[in-house]
């Protein structure tokens, strides 16, 4: 029953065209007193609208391959490119939605957050900027709030500012670092359901950063799954099939079984 | 009663308790403004003001109570000299020329640190350059290098100017760097995401994230400007064509009029509190606390 859901989604993937592709990529950080290899020859490809997750525990570079995938840092063995051409540097194309709640400029008030990334990268004509961000704030349900600065508004409410102003700038993909960790239960649920019906409004690309096996399955359309420090690939799965309405569902509880044996070895505890 | 009845009630269970929440507007007040008194105290303003009345009451006693307008002249002497030069121009001249010397090195000082400090978040070179010459001169008062700056610009508002650089320029590029060097991680690569890089890094990022620091930079090098300018200006007098409230109360010393000297003492006092009180405390509202990035 489970193949049968999933093979149309496979077909029309197939045809789709690879966005990202990350190959063989080791990465390594330098501090005064040792080299601390934090992924080993991690490969993958990311294809238009997908809804990427790297899952793994924590220290197992996650953050690190995002970055770099960001351009912030560069790999020290493999390649990785966007469309074709090698990341060598941060660019406006692949915008990051961080878990800190200070990624927003404070001195700036949401809609002037939103608009700072697309005046500063000079990508949009200057008359349409207002108006893009206006529609930006609104998609994520912050349209009373435009003229407000950041330090008014809860965690959940920046996160959203943070996605809209990221979306705004129509970036080739869409990067976040487990953006919803720093958020109560309640809230992170329903940041996940509004992320699902973006997607579904928008269709961007997404490349997402989780330790939660829940989260990823729910948001994932496919699931990257990295061993322990030095992260290295366990396994690339597909996660089309699930969504928060099958969260009790036999097929669900069995998927995150088989991520948490994946993760964890022989242990059988499925929780988040 | 056993033991082990007590379990047994212990662990028998509790019924459950729902309930319906009451009808908001039925509750009445649920915020109210505070009352006047209450209202009044919780203005600084209102509060320091009595503190200043306090003091100036106590003034005016004990130097009635001394009785020698020559060693401890009283407040309202103090205030009638005050008016006096206040009406004659004598003082407002000599606060306009002293503030005139002062803007203009307060200025350069830090249009310089800018430079340094923007230097010095970009490059190596640029940090151990600033982190070396601050560490050697922040600690050399200002007045210590007045003799060479006579020597270099000879008597003249160069040498005051001089000498208010370099009290200002340290504190602040101090200020500023260690504010720069603060802001956080995520914050610079969010910039460093839209394409922002070097200066414009600086300006769009660092400088509006380190607002706090720099501020308090500017105070402190306020502070430090003014009190060497009215040092230096003790020392050496007329500063080109114009004499500034320094020289105003070294000569009014001079003629033995204390009160005179209270009075010039009195103005420094009174615009260095409304630069502090006034100037930055109005920067102060419209950036940082709009911000939140000021608690109080
Ligand atoms: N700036 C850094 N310098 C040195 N080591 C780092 C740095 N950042 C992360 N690491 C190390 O790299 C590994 C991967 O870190 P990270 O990518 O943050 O993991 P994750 O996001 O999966 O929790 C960890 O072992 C961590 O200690
Ligand atoms: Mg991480």
């Amino acid at each position: 029953m489970l193949a049968t859901e999933k093979m149309p989604g496979v077909a029309v993937r197939a045809g789709v065209q690879t966005l990202l592709q990350v190959d063989g990529v080791t990465l390594q950080y330098k501090t005064r007193d040792r080299l601390v290899t934090a992924t080993y020859r991690v490969s993958f490809d990311v294809k238009e609208q997908d809804r990427f997750i790297l899952l793994g525990p924590s220290g197992c570079g996650k953050s690190t391959l995002l970055k770099c995938v960001a351009g912030f840092l560069s790999p020290t063995e493999g390649t990785m490119t966007l469309d074709g051409r090698v990341i060598d540097r941060p660019g406006p194309d692949r915008m990051m939605v961080f878990q800190e709640f200070d990624q927003l400029m404070p001195w700036l008030t949401v809609l002037d957050n939103v608009m700072f990334a697309m005046r500063r990268s000079g990508r949009f004509p200057k008359n349409e900027i207002r108006d893009r961000a206006r529609r930006a704030t609104v998609k994520v349900g912050l349209e009373r709030f435009q003229d407000v600065y950041p330090h008014m508004l809860s965690g959940g409410m920046k996160q959203r500012v943070a996605i809209a102003r990221a979306l705004a700038m129509e970036p080739r993909i869409l990067l976040m670092d487990e953006p919803f960790a720093a958020l109560d239960a309640l809230t992170r649920r329903r940041m996940q359901e509004e992320l699902l019906e973006l997607w579904d409004d928008v269709r961007f690309t997404l490349m997402f950063v989780t330790h939660s096996i829940e989260e990823a399955i729910i948001l994932g359309s496919r699931i990257l799954v990295l061993t322990p420090h030095p992260g290295q690939v366990r396994a690339e799965l597909d996660a089309t099939a699930y969504s928060h309405e099958h969260q009790g569902d036999a097929e669900f509880m069995a998927f995150n079984r088989k991520i948490n044996g994946m993760l964890f070895g022989m242990q059988e505890t499925a929780h988040d | 009663m056993t033991d082990a009845t007590v379990t047994q009630l212990r662990n028998r269970p509790r019924p459950d308790i729902e309930r319906e929440p009451e009808d908001i507007s039925r509750i009445g007040e649920i915020s109210r403004p505070i009352g006047l008194w209450e209202g009044i105290f919780a203005i600084t303003a209102v509060r320091r003001a009595l503190v200043l009345v306090g003091l100036g009451i106590a003034w005016e006693v004990y130097a009635r109570w001394v009785g020698n307008p020559l060693m401890f002249p009283s407040l309202s002497d103090t205030l009638s000299a005050w008016w006096a030069d206040m009406s004659s121009g004598r003082l407002p001249g000599a606060a306009a020329s002293s503030l005139r010397v002062l803007l203009i090195g307060y200025g350069t000082a830090i249009a310089l640190s800018a430079v340094m400090t923007t230097l010095a978040v970009s490059t190596r070179v640029g940090t151990d350059l600033l982190a070396t010459l601050t560490a050697m001169f922040n600690p050399l008062p200002a007045i210590a290098i007045l003799p060479l700056a006579l020597l270099w610009f000879g008597l003249g508002t160069s040498s005051i100017v001089f000498v208010i650089v370099h009290s200002v320029l340290w504190a602040v590029s101090l200020n500023t760097f260690t504010g720069f060097l603060s802001v956080s991680q995520t914050q610079r690569m969010a910039g460093r995401n839209y394409g922002l890089g070097g200066l414009r890094l600086v300006i769009f990022i660092l400088i509006p994230a380190a607002f706090p620091s720099i501020l308090a930079g500017l105070k402190i090098g306020w502070a430090f400007a003014w009190r060497t300018l009215i040092a230096a200006e003790l020392v050496f007098g007329v500063s080109g064509n114009a004499a500034g409230l320094g020289w105003y109360i070294f000569e009014a010393r001079n003629a033995l009029e204390t009160a005179t000297v209270f009075a010039g003492l009195l103005t420094v006092i009174l615009i260095g509190l409304a630069v502090e009180g006034i100037v930055f405390r109005s920067i102060e509202a419209a950036t940082i606390r709009k911000w939140g990035m000021q608690n109080h």
